[in-house]
């Protein structure tokens, strides 16, 4: 039997959000649904932009639910967007949807919901709340491999998880837009958002939409590519937006064999390119690594990236925030989550140092 | 309301129907001529207060360009058009109050327009309309003067103290009309150019088939609102000053944010420290009390107020602002029940970790 709980359901005004809120109302539920206003003016076409927000309140309204839009615009250029670009200025390379869970969405609106008296608060992520027989909590992997995002969720923790609800990481994203287009919503045939959402609205997508967007904020430098012996052999656009391991997008004249960066001197704006073999590694430092449960010294499946490729390692007690790959493994870009799991739990995270 | 059923002749039609429609358009005018001090061919109807402010500066701009010049502190039905067009926007006192000398200064010959409210929209504020037309008149000769007397038209005597404006705005959701209707008073010595053009109704100003069952309901309203002013302004501001008083005895680090003489006597304007307005208005809704903080933009997020701002308030004070506006409705068991609502809402609030800022 479901007890009855008030829960504030975060709503994007995507589908999954408006579908979890569907879901709980239908377990009955006294759920009310919020939108976070965290970026862009009124005609912004990125993340909580107006039609998001009506969407959210238009499914609300179906729903029968009451729909409040809190403004953490402040706090979001203070934990996500600040840092975002004094990373890119550092060469690091963030992780801002991170952040945001981190600061916004799992900090500032859990407390603002304790303040106003909720027992819970639901997400539509694609990921599981598991709780164990011994009472500890994991996130576990979202049922649909392609949409899994556990990986965003790693830094939550016990008393965090216990209050969270995520009613569409059992469902594949195809059975949620079902299930939406079954209640009528309007969200149902919404296309998935894309890249960091405070740039979507910037002209061009991708490396194109991020060099504009810090091009505004920080002065960006191109980078010289030499090569092992100090030959230069090419050049870049920006030194902020090479990574560790790249190899598409250097300008190399046109070179036989496949490049990678090896090395990034950020301050020279010089790139170092070698073989594949040169980008490998046996271990990753993790300063700030933190488990979720207490440290797990047997063997790990380690993610680096949202849906990246996922690896054998383990950490020893010995070592602490060193992850040890069973396999040479490619360097890891410093400000990237390495998030460790156990078959599908995640265990523990942190950030690449 | 027969003009939403039976009697739907469009005013501007030439048989019986027409003229019904149009004999009630013009009995209205005259209800808000008597009310607003103006002459019924000086009443423009309009699609509300902000139809009405737009209509000024731009209507204005267009008639007679040169410079426009407005109080930061006006609804962002001025502030936007004048801010558009380039006009210049002069600062207020940490009261609220324009800054007479700066006013001054931003004056001369090449203005057109002069537009200052009479009351403000988020703290009551009641600005010195007369002694602002002296100042207009003396250092900008070329100038109308507007006022958008919006939120001052229910707590003041508009027909008397708006005669010193050549346009006024007034809009009938503030004084027991409907949504969507308003006025632009245009004295005759003015001249306005139209933001619609068409059939030429009211006089060319604002063509478009006029809104016969919203005027009708808005010159009742005006009627009915004006001959109880004087005693629902008593009688309203005994009820604000005992909800301000209440407030402010039961709730450490509350603070009137501007002296409640000063304002119309609708509205308590506090600030509370430590606490965010969106949190408070939360649970004040759960109490059933429905109040306001600053304005809200479009997505429904809750603005920081450019009116706060420009008195020199703090972010982290104005993020904590609590706008109650009171009205003929409001009675003595309302007060009590936000009396009961606020300080409980507020020692929740303090007392869990989203109380502070962070």
């Amino acid at each position: 039997m479901v007890v009855m709980a008030d829960i504030l359901v975060a709503l994007s005004g995507g589908v999954d959000s408006t579908v979890a809120a569907a879901l709980l109302v239908e377990e009955g539920h006294n759920v009310t649904g919020v939108t976070l206003k965290l970026w862009g003016g009124e005609t912004d076409s990125g993340c909580c932009s107006v039609s998001d927000v009506e969407d959210a309140r238009r499914v609300a309204q179906q729903l029968g639910i009451d729909h409040h839009v809190f403004n953490f615009g402040d706090d979001f250029d203070r934990h996500v967007v600040e840092p975002y670009v004094a990373d890119y200025a550092a060469g690091r390379v963030p992780n801002p949807c991170i952040e945001c869970n981190r600061h916004i969405k799992f900090d500032k609106l859990f407390r603002r919901a304790d303040a106003l008296g909720f027992d819970l608060i639901a997400t539509g992520h694609h990921a599981q709340v598991r709780r164990r027989a011994d009472g500890v909590y994991h996130i576990g992997r979202g049922a649909d491999p392609a949409k899994d995002q556990s990986y965003v969720l790693h830094m939550l923790a016990q008393d965090q998880i216990r209050r969270l609800r995520l009613p569409v990481g059992a469902f594949t994203k195809d059975h949620v837009r079902e299930l939406a287009g079954e209640l009528g919503l309007r969200t149902a045939n919404k296309p998935d958002s894309q890249d960091v959402c405070f740039i979507e609205r910037t002209p061009g997508r991708g490396e194109k939409g991020r060099l504009v967007f810090l091009g505004e904020r920080i002065p960006i430098r191109s980078a010289t590519i030499v090569d092992q012996a100090g030959t230069v052999v090419g050049s870049a656009p920006s030194i902020e937006l090479v990574t560790v391991g790249q190899r598409k997008g250097l300008d190399l004249g046109g070179a036989a064999e496949r490049r990678y960066v090896i090395d990034i001197d950020h301050d020279a704006a010089i790139v170092t390119v070698g073989s594949f073999e040169d980008t490998l590694t046996r271990q990753t430092e993790v300063p700030d690594l933190v488990w979720t449960a207490g440290p797990v010294t047997g063997e790990l499946i380690v993610q680096c990236s949202a849906h990246g490729a996922r690896k054998p390692a383990r950490v020893e007690a010995a070592k602490p925030t060193t992850v040890l790959w069973d396999e040479p493994h490619q360097r890891v870009a410093v400000g990237q989550s390495v998030v460790l799991y156990v078959e599908d739990e995640v265990v523990g995270g942190g950030i690449a140092g | 309301m027969p003009y939403l059923t039976s009697e739907y002749g469009n005013p501007s039609g030439a048989h019986r129907m027409a003229r019904n429609a149009n004999k009630a358009l013009d009995e209205s005018r005259e209800v808000m001529a008597e009310t607003l001090g103006a002459q019924p061919g000086e009443i423009v109807f309009t699609g509300g207060g902000t139809e009405a402010d737009n209509m000024a500066v731009f209507g204005t701009l267009q008639a007679r360009p040169g410079r426009l010049v407005c109080s930061a502190v006006e609804h962002h039905a001025v502030l936007e058009p004048v801010e558009l067009v380039g006009g210049s926007i002069v600062p207020v006192e940490r009261s609220g109050r324009v800054k007479l000398d700066a006013l001054v200064e931003a004056l001369g010959p090449d203005v057109s327009l002069v537009s200052i409210m009479l009351a403000n929209n988020e703290t009551g504020v009641i600005q010195p309309l007369a002694d602002i037309a002296a100042l207009v008149r003396e250092h900008a000769p070329n100038a109308l003067l507007h006022t958008d007397a919006v939120q001052a038209f229910s707590w003041l005597d508009v027909a008397d103290i708006g005669s010193v404006a050549d346009l006024v705005s007034v809009s009938a959701h503030k004084f027991g009309g409907t949504q969507g209707v308003g006025v632009l008073v245009v004295r005759g010595s003015a001249n306005v150019s139209a933001r619609t053009i068409g059939g030429g109704q009211e006089r060319g100003r604002r063509s478009g088939t006029q809104n016969v069952a919203g005027i009708v309901a808005m010159a009742a309203a005006a009627s009915e609102m004006v001959s109880n002013r004087e005693h629902e302004i008593k009688r309203v501001s005994a009820l604000r000053d005992h909800l301000l008083d209440g407030v402010l005895s039961t709730v450490p680090g509350s603070i009137e944010t501007s002296p409640r003489r000063a304002k119309t006597a609708n509205i308590a304007h506090l600030c509370f420290e430590d606490i965010e307005s969106e949190s408070l208005l939360f649970l004040l809704e759960r109490a059933e009390v429905y109040a306001s903080a600053a304005a809200s933009c479009s997505s429904g997020a809750m603005e920081p107020s450019h009116v706060l701002g420009a008195m020199g308030l703090s972010r982290t004070l104005g993020f904590g602002s609590l706008r109650l506006s009171l009205g003929y409705t409001t009675a003595e068991v309302d007060i009590e029940a936000a009396l009961a609502a606020i300080p409980a809402a507020v020692n929740q609030l303090r007392a869990s970790a989203d109380g502070r800022h962070g």
